[in-house]
């Protein structure tokens, strides 16, 4: 925690609980006094509205299981129940279902943010792989949860994604049957799926104590990507950052709720609304939106293994990102170069999640490769050779500095 | 500092990969121009779309009636009860009018209390009642094919249209695919074009997603069912009702979800305008 704690029990009933379990004066710390730079957007709300998209999907899922039944014989059928004779049941379920897709629209605002920013860079590197962690756990969580109703492309999504798992050489066939627990996608499957699935959003919940752990002994980043250096450079996180998040918040609710009340299917696959049958394969299996540009990569390669390598791989390579950005200078705003790289490198994932979505055969292959090839090549390519090369733009000497030159300018 | 990349340059090179990748792309349109086109499925107007949309409840009533008499001789629709059909947001039938047509069915119940398995008359709590066994039972009739359950026809089917219309979809609120495509595939059997022929039992459909031949046979003809309220029996008015049916059979809470749905948003709304005028109030004392 930067700063000492400036908390002081008010009466003598807290102050008895500070002596003992000092958590009244952890939260003030925390999220009231906790010291945030003045100069943050809108684009730094989205931490907060991803903690409010968490609890979202844990309240909705742990409802929703209370109507649930993870078998195979009625699991369709169970969410059916739930659509149509539970109370509220198509609101649940529509929530959680539509709160996915909005959780990582959230994340990936958040993760480019952070990649435009520079909020990776030293002191925090931890903080970003935590957070690689916590979206590394999201995909597999949202992987198993459009699984457990049960339809056809839960079905041959389990099946196709479990596959990936026999390209490893000698016990890729084992590995698959241990994670089936058979010999093909069945009971036992979705069983271990429906568990984990209720157990990973809590593993996720505790990687995000250790992120914003993390976050609070670095402080946060700013758009202006130089470090705070004086307490003029910060305002308390209550009651400024908290009417800021919360304004983010309504707004994203709205967008949210737009989706949800008026479109509830669109980010779904119709075909998952036919129950699983192992003998009819859908004419196209696709993944759902937010997996799309991996599975592109994965598509890219004609080689089964390193397919696989190179999906894992474009994951992989956001862990060592703080140390294949060499420039010193943090924020985007201040690099004409990488500006221009990070269009470029969001445009091209765009392509990767629209080929994603198409058949893999003629152009749309060699396209794949293309923006493939483009997305290795600028983490591994141009960010280190860039840091080098880049003449950056001068950077405020600091926050407030920052901030009254840009109020000066209007 | 040995070199410094000007922006005109990163853009002709970027400019060159989209070309490539477009290229690419251009290519696959191309192959794909060369093979069958897609199903015709034209969009319809229907009272349920949009954010105000609303089921018609003589529509749904004159659906019902269609898929009782002429659908359910092959299709199941495991998921509907009677009881459904005098919930809020339906066809709008009484519960007395539901009572009246599930005794219209034979049921087989039991054990009762002898052990013995017995017939009585269908109750509210009944499904509606499937016209085979089992889904062998169905294939065994009809030459291997197996007419699919109706109970979520209207969201399990949807044409590919291919391109980026699809982004335009969450703008215009675009959620009635299914619908029109059942529709379409109803009013979709017209002479097959020269050089397209069905096997067998197979009829040429203009509509059908898979493939240019079907299974089923032309379904419609005008007249078969007679309406109760005097809508004229042509079979563009069997296919609209039905298909409208078959959306509320498989989207039963449509009206809840898009009324409710209005209030939640005119509250966030207001709640951000609120916290926004909040948020500018705190945030004027400091520069930011």
């Amino acid at each position: 925690m930067s700063g000492h704690s400036t908390y002081t029990p008010s009466n003598g009933f807290t102050r008895w609980i500070d002596e003992r379990l000092p958590i009244i004066r952890l939260s003030y710390d925390s999220f009231v006094a906790y010291p945030t730079p003045r100069n943050l957007n809108y684009w730094w709300t989205f931490g907060g509205i991803l903690s409010m998209m968490l609890a979202v999907q844990l309240i909705t899922g742990i409802v929703l299981v209370m109507h649930y039944t993870p078998n195979t014989a009625m699991a369709f059928t169970s969410v059916e129940h739930i659509m149509r004779d539970v109370n509220w049941g198509w609101l649940l379920r529509y929530m959680h279902a539509n709160g996915a897709s909005m959780f990582f629209i959230a994340v990936y605002i958040h993760i480019l943010r952070g990649m435009y920013y520079g909020s990776y860079k030293a002191p925090r590197e931890i903080l970003w792989i935590l957070g690689v962690v916590i979206f590394l756990l999201m995909m597999a969580t949202a992987f198993m949860g459009y699984v457990l109703p049960w339809g056809q492309m839960s079905f041959w999504g389990a099946t196709v994604i479990t596959n990936l798992f026999s390209a490893i050489p000698v016990i890729g066939d084992p590995i698959v049957i241990w994670l089936w627990g058979g010999f093909s996608v069945d009971n036992p499957t979705l069983n271990r799926f429906f568990s984990l699935h209720y157990l990973l959003p809590f593993v996720i919940a505790a990687v995000v104590v250790l992120h914003v752990w993390a976050l609070h002994v670095v402080g946060q980043n700013n758009p202006a990507g130089v470090e705070v250096k004086s307490e003029q450079d910060t305002v308390a996180f209550t009651p400024y950052a908290t009417l800021k998040d919360a304004f983010g918040m309504a707004v994203f609710l709205v967008f949210f709720a737009w989706f949800l009340f008026y479109t509830p299917n669109y980010m779904g696959h119709p075909d998952n609304y036919i129950p699983a049958n192992p003998m009819v394969t859908p004419a196209h299996i696709v993944p759902e939106w937010y997996f799309l540009p991996f599975y592109a990569i994965l598509r890219s390669v004609p080689d089964k293994l390193g397919g696989v390598i190179a999906m894992f791989g474009s994951i992989a390579v956001l862990f060592v990102l703080p140390w294949l950005d060499t420039s010193k200078v943090k924020s985007g705003r201040y690099r004409p170069l990488f500006k221009q790289f990070f269009w470029l490198l969001v445009i091209a994932g765009l392509g990767l999640g629209y080929l994603g979505s198409q058949p893999a055969e003629g152009g749309y292959v060699i396209a794949s490769r293309i923006l493939t090839a483009w997305y290795f090549f600028h983490f591994l390519v141009i960010l280190p050779v860039l840091g080098l090369i880049e003449k950056p733009k001068p950077v405020p000497e600091s926050i407030t500095a920052d901030v009254l030159a840009k109020n000066a300018a209007h | 500092m040995t070199m410094i990349l000007s922006g005109s340059k990163i853009a002709r090179a970027f400019g060159a990969l989209a070309l490539t990748a477009g290229l690419a792309l251009g290519g696959q349109s191309a192959q794909a121009a060369e093979t069958a086109h897609g199903p015709k499925v034209e969009m319809q107007s229907w009272s349920f779309a949009g954010p105000f949309g609303r089921f018609d409840k003589g529509q749904l009533q004159r659906g019902y009636k269609v898929y009782k008499e002429v659908c359910a001789a092959c299709h199941s629709m495991n998921l509907l009860a009677y009881r459904n059909l005098a919930d809020a947001g339906g066809p709008g039938f009484t519960m007395d009018q539901a009572k009246a047509l599930a005794a219209e069915i034979k049921v087989k119940d039991g054990p009762n209390d002898a052990g013995e398995m017995f017939e009585r008359n269908g109750r509210t709590s009944d499904r509606f009642p499937a016209p085979f066994a089992n889904d062998e039972a169905a294939r065994a009739a009809f030459g291997g094919a197996l007419p699919p359950d109706l109970s979520l026809i209207g969201k399990n089917r949807a044409a590919h249209r291919g391109g980026l219309s699809f982004m335009a979809d969450p703008f215009t609120l675009y959620a009635e695919a299914g619908p029109d495509y059942v529709f379409n595939l109803m009013t979709g059997y017209v002479d097959a074009p020269a050089g397209t022929t069905c096997d067998g039992a197979l009829q040429y459909n203009q509509s059908f997603i898979s493939g240019s031949c079907i299974a089923m046979p032309n379904p419609l003809s005008e007249g078969m069912v007679t309406y109760d309220d005097g809508t004229k029996g042509t079979v563009e008015q069997y296919a609209r009702d039905v298909s409208a049916f078959l959306m509320w059979a498989a989207e039963p809470k449509l009206e809840a979800r898009k009324s409710t749905g209005l209030k939640v948003i005119l509250f966030l709304v207001v709640l951000a305008g609120l916290l926004y005028l909040s948020k500018r109030k705190i945030w004027s004392n400091v520069a930011h």
